[in-house]
């Protein structure tokens, strides 16, 4: 019987790392000389190179577009948190008026499709002479993170017993400083799994960055790795390790923050 | 109104003036200024700019590539949805027994969906590449060109999108199987009832709120897809693989039609609102039948 449980886990284990397994041959062929990538028994074979690491690090716009990446999605992040935590506190516990239609307003927000803005967001970052800046996309992906963490946090702040915030207020503290000595702590795991996600989101993110992005100045990785240029022919292994690059903050993310991330992600769905 | 509560609608107000000035400014404004420009011919690079009225809406109507990318986008959607349901159903249901290596399960999962869907379309393209690809070897030496032949295209995208999102509707439905009572399935147990019996009649009802919410997630998604398209087909062959938001994108920044490309913008947004409210409706409706 134990016999049994067991097989079956390793069965299920297996079947999901078959279905990973289109990532893992990216990440082989990303070790594998040009030579082999001619034909899959030839790339099975070939013995494994770092040359296209090299070449990507050395010779590609990556680089930069690491550095752009990581700079957009930290600020995006760090701004939505900033504008949304408190808005989010107030739509949960505040008596704000017009509440329910404000909510009503940020679920749209939170399926607004972005193509329908990007047009006028375009004629915005022309007219401010913001295109090929990284302001332009923490501008435009604050439109679909902001809602997103007004949405998440108010409901962590729910989740926060008010006797708790109100024994706070007894013994003396105004609000205001209830709010940051118990509130902000109890709500922090929250404000956690809520900014990974946006981070992911900005990360991702390829219609607003192709569109507002023009040179290295602020191409992201999405842009350069969906452009990623080849002279005669098409540089797969190049192309294979641009993609690990690319993926290394979302598999730290996975690997390293798990809990968190599935909090905020199961968060929305989960709650009645 | 006691004191008391004038002072906390007062730090409301200023704590949420921020975020409401930001979401106005970047989202519903940009949303109105859209429908203004869907009624403009406004072509940039020439200097034209005028009012045209809703012309740009009656061309659409019989617009032949409009339809056909309404038909792709649709087709795309359910397809990629269903997929998604069965399949992350499936895995929901495997895992609820899982005993062991449960960290590891959810961190497979959690792989395709977390990473850049460019990276995704990137090594999809290189798995159904027509001579090198691990697709055609595994498929015995074909020689099938996945994204090139119009019939082949829309479901070697529908499989790349089922790749990196089943995980989201596995996680959503796994996370809400963790939260039933052992009890439940224990009187299921003495009741005789079977593992089937015990899946359709415990579980599935269980389920039913998470994967409404899932469905109407990944639906809002999938009609919206874009990055898979851009980098696997740009649209084509022939337009087999253009949904909505490529026609639109394409109309907007390639021929440079800001008019006419925020009118097929404005009809993804209301075809988006209008399935949003499709599922709230069925939601509102078995929350009536379950309560």
């Amino acid at each position: 019987m134990k016999a049994r449980a067991t097989l079956r886990d390793v069965l299920v284990l297996a079947a999901l790392a078959l279905w990973a397994l289109p990532f893992f041959w990216q990440a082989l062929t990303s070790l594998k000389p040009d030579t082999a990538l001619s034909a899959v028994e030839r790339l099975l074979a070939a013995p494994p190179t770092l040359d296209h690491y090299r070449a990507v690090i050395g010779k590609s716009v990556m680089p930069a577009a690491l550095a752009n990446s990581l700079g957009v999605a930290a600020l995006t992040t760090l701004l939505a948190l900033l504008l949304g935590a408190p808005g989010a506190y107030a739509l949960a516990r505040l008596p704000v008026p017009g509440k329910r239609v404000l909510l009503l307003v940020v679920v749209a927000c939170t399926a607004f499709p972005q193509v329908t803005i990007v047009g006028p967001l375009f004629v915005l970052m022309r007219a401010l002479e913001l295109r090929d800046t990284w302001l332009a996309l923490v501008l435009a992906d604050t439109s679909f993170a902001l809602p997103l963490v007004l949405w998440l946090v108010a409901g962590f702040v729910r989740e926060v017993p008010v006797a708790v915030e109100e024994a706070a207020q007894i013994d003396g503290a105004g609000r205001l400083s209830a709010l940051g000595r118990v509130v902000l702590p109890l709500i922090a795991p929250g404000l956690a799994s809520a900014g990974l996600l946006v981070f992911l989101m900005s990360w991702n993110e390829l219609l607003f960055a192709y569109t507002f992005t023009a040179t290295e100045a602020s191409r992201t990785v999405p842009v350069a790795l969906a452009l990623f240029p080849g002279v005669y022919e098409v540089p797969w292994g190049d192309i294979a390790a641009a993609s690990m690059l690319a993926s290394l903050p979302p598999i730290v993310i996975v690997a390293g923050m798990q809990r968190w991330l599935v909090r905020g992600l199961t968060a929305g769905a989960l709650r009645d | 109104m006691t004191a008391r509560e004038r002072a906390d609608a007062r730090v409301g107000r200023v704590m949420l003036a921020p975020a409401l000035v930001a979401l106005g400014a970047l989202a519903a404004w940009p949303g109105l200024w859209v429908l203004w420009l869907s009624l403009q011919r406004r072509i940039p690079v020439f200097g034209i700019e005028h009012f045209v009225g809703p012309s740009h809406y009656a061309f659409l109507a019989t617009d032949p590539r409009f339809w056909n990318a309404m038909e792709v986008t649709l087709i795309f959607t359910f397809v990629s949805v269903a997929l998604e349901f069965l399949l992350g159903l499936t895995v929901a249901l495997a895992l609820q027994r899982q005993r062991r290596g449960r960290r590891l399960a959810v961190a497979l999962l959690l792989l395709p969906w977390a990473l850049p869907s460019v990276v995704t379309g990137r090594t999809f393209e290189w798995l159904y590449h027509p001579s090198a690809g691990l697709l055609n070897f595994l498929l015995g030496g074909a020689a099938i060109n996945w994204l090139g032949e119009p019939g082949l295209a829309l479901p070697a995208l529908i499989i790349a999108d089922v790749w990196r999102t089943m995980p989201f509707v596995a996680l959503l439905c796994y996370a809400r199987v963790l939260t039933i009572p052992p009890e439940i399935y224990e009187a299921a147990r003495v009741d005789g009832a079977g593992a089937i019996a015990t899946v359709r009649d415990v579980t599935l009802p269980l389920l039913q709120r998470v994967l409404l919410i899932a469905l109407l997630f990944r639906s809002l998604d999938a009609l919206r897809a874009f990055d898979l398209m851009f980098v696997l087909t740009g649209g084509g062959p022939a337009n087999t693989t253009e949904t909505l938001t490529v026609y639109a994108y394409r109309s907007l920044f390639q021929t440079l039609q800001l008019g006419f490309g925020s009118a097929i913008g404005v009809v993804v947004f209301v075809l988006v609102m209008a399935v949003a409210w499709g599922y709230l409706r069925v939601m509102a409706r078995a929350e009536e039948a379950t309560a």
